[in-house]
């Protein structure tokens, strides 16, 4: 009986299987369990695994302690607007900001060097996209993420936004300069 | 229940139950109208994102792409899915549908639900995509629309589950549902926990919207909202693959090749399926490892082994079915010989090619937790849901009407001619469409993102050359592709609104025919396998298999190594 | 439950798998029950431990 018509036998359970069926089903369910386990693997051997800290935090507590960070350590500042251009400590805690629509401050670390990058949004939903590198994570209002990076190439880095925010979502850039160490 | 509420079809022996006939047809219509909006919608959104063109200034562009969104993804899919729901309960198990008024109100909430919504965004005070992600704000009919559409789609669901009973409680079939209801049982289950989520998500939002709540907290938002926005997506998959198996028997008079693993593979797509919503949430704040890559995995993969098993086993009933008609020749006789003048066919073939190997081997790549780091809401996304949602569900969907048009409108098909170029010019525009997003994706082109030229910010980038060239790829292979949907539309709407009825013959009725009162393909001694080789009764289907398998193993290891070059992190 | 009954009225035995998945009410308990507890309650539970920032 066709798949639009109930099956032929009343019982179907125990009819036996095709050995096309069989051996397909034991081929897909290895490589399944292979793409399982190659999760687990890389966050023992691999290097590129985002963290799962992350902080409750409000707008205000969260500008603060950006703006603590910013008088501190800005060394320059950029654009008509002047940004101001963070240069922080290796290994020390950066706080970068999204909000409509600015990445605030402008960052620059040194190649080869840890950094703790914290992110949160002053409003919306941002899109944290760090380009070409390629790392993109998501931004939330209220919640502080922490990733700990290692920029192992130097030069500029953009920061686009690429969660939908809104008329000026298009213009919302932000700047990564990475020095070579040393300098 | 007097008998004259049923009519049986000349051509192809179905019965239809004439108040579920007339839902269908309501549904099926109002699905068609739903696809022509968000058509023209993809056109202008398109033609916007190809940057030689960039055609619409950004606040419409935003406006366009949220009712291309919520249209397409949302009241598209939904609005066909009901109809094949009613289809495979009443009509397939040739039973009265259940409560056809409480359904009328279903379709009434649906209707009244799209208007709300689509008038919502038409006035230009919701432009936040589908997603709507809190606090972005929207006119509260936004969220009103979507809650009235969610509830029809509720009722739908539950008269679906009522005529599962009636059947069973009348005794109008033997043993077991078929195999194509049970698909759609799934589905229907996919979808009743896709429609509750939404209701816990969109009932406080629209009250927030009103002022009512103070604060909806984003993370809370974004883990409810995705069982509703990505599990939707997963009643299409459940849908199509129905739909895949239903053209399979309609053209060919396929079995399954064994009911036991086409259920079991349905089976795990209700139980697992719809933990693959965490694929828009692998790199969220503070959600752990271990709950990513559980709920990413769909349970270790297990609702992928069910696609690798249907991906299997309805060209390979296909196969034994042709075999068993003397295309025995070599691997491939059942392939090259098989009606491809045939939309019904040709259509359902794409469908299952396009959704396998670019939609399916993407959507796992992607989903997987460390992977999504270099993919999470770039154009690559939109490019692998284009593949499953559009190639995979859309296309399925086309070659099913092409089917009804004669059994359930009793038209005949209109502009035969066009139509069997249509699941072509569709199927091969969306995939060079869909290969473009996801190249430029990997480049890291931006989804839902207005202008990549980043005209007027203080602080500019620019993309390669190489990303602009994949973008007007995506632009040219979209209008065609729009071009093929186009013409689905026409042929439909002439066939059904000034089509010539049905007397004996239709365009596509030599396939519908052989439905019901067809003696099943005779199945040789010894079972399937005696017309195959190797032992195997679907050799070439499973060499295609192996075909895709190594093609998922190359691309899956690419992208880790691509993924081991980003700078690392912890 | 077990049994099934031919229209011709002969008792059939149907295992117990068979009996699960011909039974759509089962399912749709399963549909629900499962992803409800893995993704939505599990994540809920983790978003609700997230400590305040220090």
């Amino acid at each position: 009986m066709s798949a639009i018509q109930p099956p032929a036998e009343l019982v179907w359970w125990k009819q036996p299987l095709d050995k096309v069926e069989g051996t397909w089903i034991g081929i897909a369910l290895v490589w399944s369990l292979f793409m399982f386990f190659m999760m687990p693997f890389w966050h023992i051997y691999g290097k590129q695994n985002l963290s799962s800290e992350a902080y409750k935090t409000t707008p205000q507590a969260y500008m603060a302690k950006t703006q603590a960070m910013v008088d501190q350590y800005t060394v320059r500042t950029e654009t008509a607007a002047q940004l101001p251009v963070v240069r922080p400590p290796p290994g020390s805690d950066v706080y970068l900001l999204g909000r409509l629509w600015q990445w605030y401050p402008l960052l620059e670390f040194e190649k080869g060097q840890t950094y703790r990058l914290h992110i949160s949004s002053m409003d919306w939903q941002h899109g944290f996209s760090l380009q070409p590198v390629n790392i993109n994570t998501q931004i939330l209002p209220g919640y502080e993420m922490v990733m700990t990076i290692t920029p192992d190439t130097s030069g500029e880095q953009t920061i686009i936004c690429n969660e939908f925010c809104g008329i000026g979502h298009h213009t919302m850039l932000g700047k990564i300069y990475v020095t070579e160490g040393g300098q | 229940m007097s008998d004259n509420q049923f009519r049986i079809c000349p051509e192809s022996g179905l019965q239809f139950h004439k108040p579920a006939e007339m839902l269908m047809r309501a549904h099926a219509v109002v699905a068609v109208v739903i696809l022509l909006i968000g058509g023209i919608a993809a056109l202008l959104v398109t033609l916007t994102r190809w940057p030689a063109i960039h055609l619409l200034p950004a606040d419409r562009f935003y406006q366009l792409l949220t009712m291309h969104g919520t249209n397409m993804l949302i009241f598209w899919m939904i609005s066909f899915e009901i109809a094949v729901l009613y289809f495979c309960s009443s009509t397939l198990l040739r039973c009265r549908l259940a409560t056809p008024r409480i359904a009328w109100l279903g379709f009434a909430l649906m209707l009244i639900g799209i208007i709300v919504n689509n008038a919502a965004v038409a006035s230009g005070t919701a432009s936040v995509m589908m997603t709507s992600y809190v606090p972005m704000p929207a006119n509260p009919n936004f969220y009103l629309g979507l809650i009235l559409f969610a509830v029809g789609a509720l009722i739908g669901c539950f008269v679906f589950l009522a005529t599962l009973v009636v059947a069973k409680d009348e005794k109008t079939y033997e043993g077991s549902i078929p195999l194509v209801t049970f698909g759609a049982l799934t589905a229907c289950i996919i979808a009743v926990f896709t429609i509750a989520s939404g209701a816990i998500v969109l009932i406080p939002t629209w009250l927030w919207s009103l002022g009512y709540i103070n604060h909806i907290d984003a993370a809370m938002y974004r883990i409810v909202w995705w069982a509703l926005g990505h599990s939707s997506q997963q009643i299409n998959v459940a849908a199509h693959v129905a739909v895949w198996y239903a053209i399979a028997a309609i053209v060919f008079g396929a079995r399954p090749l064994s009911e036991k693993v086409s259920r079991v593979a349905f089976f795990l797509y209700i139980a697992f399926l719809q933990l693959a919503s965490a694929h828009h949430l692998l790199v969220d704040p503070g959600l752990s490892a271990e709950w990513k890559i559980f709920n990413t995995s769909y349970a270790m993969y297990l609702a992928v082994l069910a696609s690798m098993v249907h991906g299997l086993t309805v060209p390979g009933s296909i196969e034994v079915a042709q075999r068993a008609k003397g295309l025995t020749n070599g691997l491939f006789e059942w392939l090259r010989k098989a009606p491809w003048g045939n939309p019904i066919f040709s259509g359902m073939f794409i469908s299952l090619i396009g959704f396998g190997f670019i939609g399916g081997i993407s959507g796992v790549v992607m989903g997987t937790e460390q992977i999504n780091i270099i993919i999470h809401n770039t154009i690559y996304v939109p490019g692998h849901f284009h593949a499953t949602v559009v190639i995979g569900s859309t296309l399925a969907f086309m070659s099913l009407t092409y089917f009804l048009i004669p059994t359930l409108f009793r038209k005949q098909v209109a502009f035969p001619g066009l139509a069997k170029w249509q699941p072509y010019l569709f199927g091969i525009g969306m995939s060079s469409f869909t290969l473009a997003m996801m190249g430029a994706g990997t480049l890291g082109v931006e989804r839902r993102h207005w202008d990549m030229a980043f005209t007027n910010s203080a602080l500019g980038f620019e993309y390669p050359a190489s990303a602009f060239t994949l973008m007007g790829i995506m632009g040219i292979s979209g209008v065609v592709a729009i071009l093929g949907g186009a013409i689905f539309i026409l042929v439909t709407v002439v066939s059904v609104f000034f089509g010539k009825s049905v007397e004996s013959e239709s365009s596509y009725g030599i396939s519908a025919t052989r439905l019901m009162r067809a003696d099943p393909v005779v199945v040789p001694e010894g079972g399937h396998g005696a017309a195959g080789k190797w032992g195997f009764a679907a050799p070439g289907t499973f060499v295609l298999a192996l075909f895709f398998l190594a093609i998922f193993v190359l691309y899956y290891a690419v992208n880790w190594k691509y993924l081991a070059s980003v700078w690392p992190m912890s | 439950m077990s049994e099934e009954t031919t229209n011709s009225g002969e008792p059939v035995r149907v295992p117990f798998m068979q009996r699960v998945l011909d039974n759509p009410f089962i399912l749709l308990f399963i549909g629900i029950v499962f992803p409800t507890l893995f993704y939505i309650i599990w994540g809920i539970m983790e978003i609700v431990n997230i400590p305040i920032a220090p």
